[in-house]
C-alpha cells in the first residue's frame, strides 16, 4: 500500500514540478529577464518562499477545490493531477502560458462526471468569477502602483544608483512576497485532490508544535514546485520577462507586486479572518491562476502607455487558452479514469451506499426541503451516488442545493465512537471541552455523519454551528473542520476493495 | 545582501561624484592656464597649471575605469549602464581636450596679437562655462534627472555663443597684416578652443536621449 501511494502521489508532484516550471516564473520573470535579480537568487528565494507559503497558509484555497469535487480514492486523485499535469504540458509544447489551476478544475469537473458526482454550480461560478477577476483586478492594481511608484521617484529625487539598488531591493521583496503568495494559493492545485486521500497523519513535535497531515502533503508538494524551479523555470522567466512588452526595472517591479497582491488576496486566510471579524464581505479563497495576474499587470503598464509595443495578437492566443485549458483537461480526464478503471481495476472513486429511512427523510425535512415525492422511496437503499441520483430525478425535480442537501443526510458513513481511538484525539485540533463532548458519546454508533454531528451538538454548545453570517463564517468552517476530523477518526473501516 | 548592495552602490556613487569634481576642476585649471598664457606665455603659473589639469585627467581616467568595471562586476543598473558608459565616454574626450589644448600651447607656443587677446580670453571663457554646465546636467542625470533640462538650455547657448566669437576671431586675424603661416597657426589655436564647446555639445545631446530612455 506504502509504494502504490507514493506512485498515485507522483503524478501530484509531477503536477507540481510544471507549476515550479511555469508559473512560479511569473513571479520572477520581469525580474531575471531584466537582469536586475541573478536566476541563482531568484530560484533560491522563490523555491524558500513558496514552500513557506503552501505549508503555512496553503489550507485556505484548497478548501474550495474540495468543495468543487471530493475526489475519495487514491487512484482518481492521481488521474486527476496526472491529467492536469499532461494538459499543463501538452499546453506548454504548443507553445501557449497556461494555468495549472485550470488544468486541475477541469480534471476535477472530468473525475465528477465520471462518478456520477454532482458539480457544485456556485462553487464552480466562484471560481469562474475569479478568473475574469484576477486580470482585471491585477490591471488595476498595476495601473495604481505605477502612478504611486513614479509620483513618489519624481518626488523622492533619489541618486540613479540609489534608485537601482532599492528596486533591485523591492524586486527581491515583492518576489518573495509573491512566492507565499503563489505557494499559499497554488498548491491547492498541486496537492488540494489529494487531501480527501491523504496519507499522511498528524504530527505533535514536543507536545505544542503540531505539524498537520496537510501540511505534510503540501510541504512535498512545496519541494516539487521548487524542484521545478530550478529544473526548468529559466528559461520560462526569461521569455516572460522579455517576451510581452520591454518592461523597465520599476514598471517590472509594479508587476511583481500586483501579481503578488492579487495572488495574495485569494489566499489570505489572515485577510479573511481580519475582514470577517469586522462583518466585511470577504474575498473567497480561491485558486487563482498566477499567469493571468502577471498578464493582467502587464497590460494595465501597456494601457498606461496608450497600447503601443504591445502584442495583442499573442494576447488574444493566450486567452484563448484560458477557456481551451478547463475542457481539454476534462476531456483528457474522464476517458483516462475510464482506462484506470476498465484496464488497470483500480477504483477511481469510492461509492458510499445511500439511504432514504424515515429519520434521513425528516432530517431532509428541516433543511425546508420538499419531503412529499421522497416517500416513495422510503426505506430504499442505493448502492451508489448515480443510482440514488437517478432515482431521484424520477421522483422529484430538485434544485441543486436542494439536492446537496438531499444527499448529504442520506449518505450512509458508518461511524463508531471506539474508545480504545480516544488517545488519538489528542493529535486533533480539538478543544478540551470538544473533545470531552466526544468522549460522552462512547459507544453509541451512528450511521450517517450528521447524526453524530447532532448528538455533539446536544452534549456540547462549542459543537453548534452559528446562523449564516459573514462574523460566523469562520467559526463555521472551523466546526466543519473540526467535524471532519472526528468523522475520519471514528469512521468504520470499510473493507478495501 | 541588500546592505552589502548599498555598500557597494554608495562606493559608486562616490566614484560618479569625484568623477564629476575633475572634470569641473579640470574646466577652471583650463582657463587659467588660457588666461597665464596670454598674459606671461608658457611661464611658471602656466606650468603649474598645465600639471594640475594633467593630474586632473590621469585621475579622471583611473575613476572612469573603475566607474566601469564597478558597474559591470557588481552588475549595477543593467538597464542603463551601456548609456552611462558612453555619457562618461562623451565627458572623458573633453577633459582630454583640456589637456591637449594645453600642450598645444605649451609645445606650440602660438604668438597671440594683443589685439585677439579679449576674444581668446572670452572664447576660453564660454567654453568653461559649457562645459560646467554640461558637467551639472550630467550630476542632474544620477541625482535628480527632473533638472536636468535647467543646465542643458545653457550648454547650448554657450556653445554657440563661442561659436560667434570664433568666426569673429578669424575674420579678425584674417584681415591682420601678418604671416598666412602665423594666421593659419591661430586659427588651430582658437579651433582647438572651441572644440571643447563642441564636445559638450554632442555630450549634452546624448544625454536628452539617455534621459528620455530612463523617463520613458
Amino acid at each position: 500500500m506504502e509504494a502504490l501511494t507514493l506512485v498515485f502521489l507522483c503524478s501530484g508532484l509531477f503536477l507540481g514540478w510544471s507549476l515550479g516550471a511555469n508559473d512560479a516564473s511569473n513571479v520572477f520573470g520581469t525580474a531575471v529577464g531584466s537582469r536586475m535579480v541573478t536566476f541563482g537568487t531568484a530560484a533560491v528565494i522563490c523555491s524558500l518562499f513558496v514552500i513557506l507559503g503552501a505549508v503555512i497558509d496553503g489550507a485556505g484555497a484548497a478548501g474550495t477545490l474540495g468543495q468543487l469535487g471530493a475526489v475519495n480514492a487514491m487512484a482518481g486523485s492521481f488521474m486527476v493531477a496526472l491529467s492536469a499535469a499532461l494538459t499543463v504540458y501538452w499546453m506548454t509544447k504548443v507553445g501557449l502560458p497556461v494555468s495549472t489551476g485550470q488544468a486541475v478544475v477541469g480534471a476535477i469537473i472530468g473525475w465528477n462526471f465520471f462518478s456520477g458526482s454532482p458539480t457544485d454550480i456556485k462553487t464552480l461560478t466562484k471560481i469562474l468569477s475569479t478568473w475574469v477577476a484576477t486580470p482585471i483586478l491585477a490591471a488595476v492594481f498595476s495601473i495604481i502602483l505605477f502612478k504611486l511608484s513614479t509620483a513618489m521617484i519624481g518626488w523622492l529625487q533619489m541618486h540613479i544608483l540609489r534608485l537601482d539598488a532599492l528596486t533591485r531591493f523591492g524586486l527581491i521583496a515583492a518576489g518573495a512576497f509573491g512566492s507565499y503568495a503563489l505557494g499559499a494559493n497554488n498548491i491547492a492545485n498541486v496537492m488540494g485532490v489529494f487531501v480527501a486521500s491523504n496519507p499522511f497523519t498528524n504530527v505533535n513535535i514536543g507536545g505544542f508544535l503540531s505539524f498537520t497531515a496537510v501540511q505534510q502533503l503540501f510541504l512535498l508538494g512545496g519541494l516539487a514546485i521548487a524542484v521545478g524551479v530550478f529544473t526548468y523555470s529559466k528559461r520560462v522567466m526569461l521569455t516572460v520577462g522579455t517576451g510581452l512588452i520591454p518592461l523597465s526595472p520599476v514598471a517590472a517591479f509594479v508587476v511583481v507586486v500586483a501579481h503578488s497582491i492579487v495572488l495574495f488576496l485569494f489566499a489570505s486566510q489572515g485577510l479573511e479572518h481580519f475582514l470577517a471579524e469586522n462583518g466585511l464581505p470577504t474575498i473567497p479563497l480561491v485558486p487563482v491562476s498566477s499567469s493571468q495576474a502577471v498578464i493582467g499587470a502587464v497590460i494595465g503598464i501597456a494601457l498606461l502607455k496608450g497600447g503601443r509595443g504591445m502584442k495583442w495578437g499573442a494576447l488574444g492566443n493566450i486567452a484563448s487558452g484560458w477557456v481551451t485549458t478547463p475542457i481539454i483537461a476534462a476531456i483528457v480526464c474522464f476517458f483516462a479514469l475510464f482506462f484506470l478503471q476498465n484496464v488497470f481495476k483500480l477504483p477511481a472513486y469510492k461509492d458510499d451506499p445511500y439511504v432514504l429511512s424515515p429519520t434521513v427523510i425528516s432530517q431532509i425535512g428541516f433543511a425546508d426541503v420538499p419531503t412529499v415525492p421522497l416517500q416513495s422511496l422510503d426505506g430504499q437503499r442505493f448502492e451508489n451516488i448515480r443510482e440514488f441520483r437517478r432515482a431521484l430525478a424520477d421522483v422529484g425535480t430538485y434544485t441543486q442545493a436542494q439536492e446537496a442537501e438531499i444527499l448529504s443526510a442520506a449518505r450512509v458513513v458508518p461511524i463508531k465512537i471506539d474508545p480504545a481511538k480516544f488517545r488519538k484525539l489528542a493529535e486533533t485540533s480539538l478543544s478540551e471541552e470538544q473533545k470531552a463532548a466526544v468522549r460522552s458519546l462512547a459507544g453509541r454508533e451512528f450511521t450517517h455523519q450528521w447524526q453524530l454531528e447532532e448528538a455533539l451538538a446536544d452534549v456540547s454548545p462549542t459543537w453548534q454551528l452559528r446562523p449564516k453570517l459573514t462574523v460566523n463564517k469562520l467559526h463555521n468552517r472551523r466546526i466543519g473542520n473540526q467535524r471532519a476530523e472526528v468523522d475520519f477518526l471514528f469512521a468504520v473501516a470499510q473493507p478495501e476493495e | 545582501m541588500p546592505l552589502e548592495v548599498f555598500g557597494r552602490t554608495k562606493r559608486l556613487q562616490q566614484e560618479i561624484d569625484a568623477y564629476h569634481d575633475a572634470l569641473s576642476e579640470a574646466a577652471i585649471g583650463f582657463q587659467q592656464a588660457v588666461e597665464a598664457y596670454l598674459t606671461e606665455g608658457t611661464a611658471d603659473r602656466f606650468q603649474e597649471k598645465l600639471k594640475q589639469v594633467g593630474d586632473l585627467e590621469s585621475r579622471g581616467d583611473e575613476l572612469r575605469r573603475d566607474i566601469e568595471r564597478d558597474m559591470y562586476a557588481e552588475t549595477l543598473l543593467p538597464e542603463s549602464r551601456g548609456d552611462i558608459l558612453e555619457l562618461f565616454e562623451a565627458l572623458d574626450n573633453i577633459l582630454n581636450r583640456f589637456e591637449e589644448g594645453l600642450w598645444y600651447f605649451d609645445v606650440e607656443t602660438p604668438d597671440i596679437p594683443s589685439d585677439l587677446q579679449d576674444d581668446f580670453s572670452q572664447l576660453t571663457e564660454l567654453c568653461c562655462k559649457s562645459v560646467e554646465s554640461l558637467v551639472l546636467a550630467s550630476r542632474a542625470y544620477f541625482h535628480d534627472s527632473a533638472a536636468i533640462k535647467d543646465h542643458l538650455h545653457k550648454v547650448r547657448f554657450y556653445e554657440s555663443d563661442a561659436d560667434a566669437v570664433v568666426s569673429r576671431l578669424r575674420r579678425a586675424m584674417f584681415a591682420m597684416d601678418i604671416d598666412l603661416a602665423r594666421k593659419l597657426h591661430l586659427g588651430l589655436a582658437a579651433k582647438g578652443i572651441a572644440d571643447v564647446s563642441d564636445m559638450a555639445e554632442d555630450a549634452a545631446d546624448k544625454l536628452v536621449i539617455f534621459h528620455i530612455k530612463r523617463s520613458a
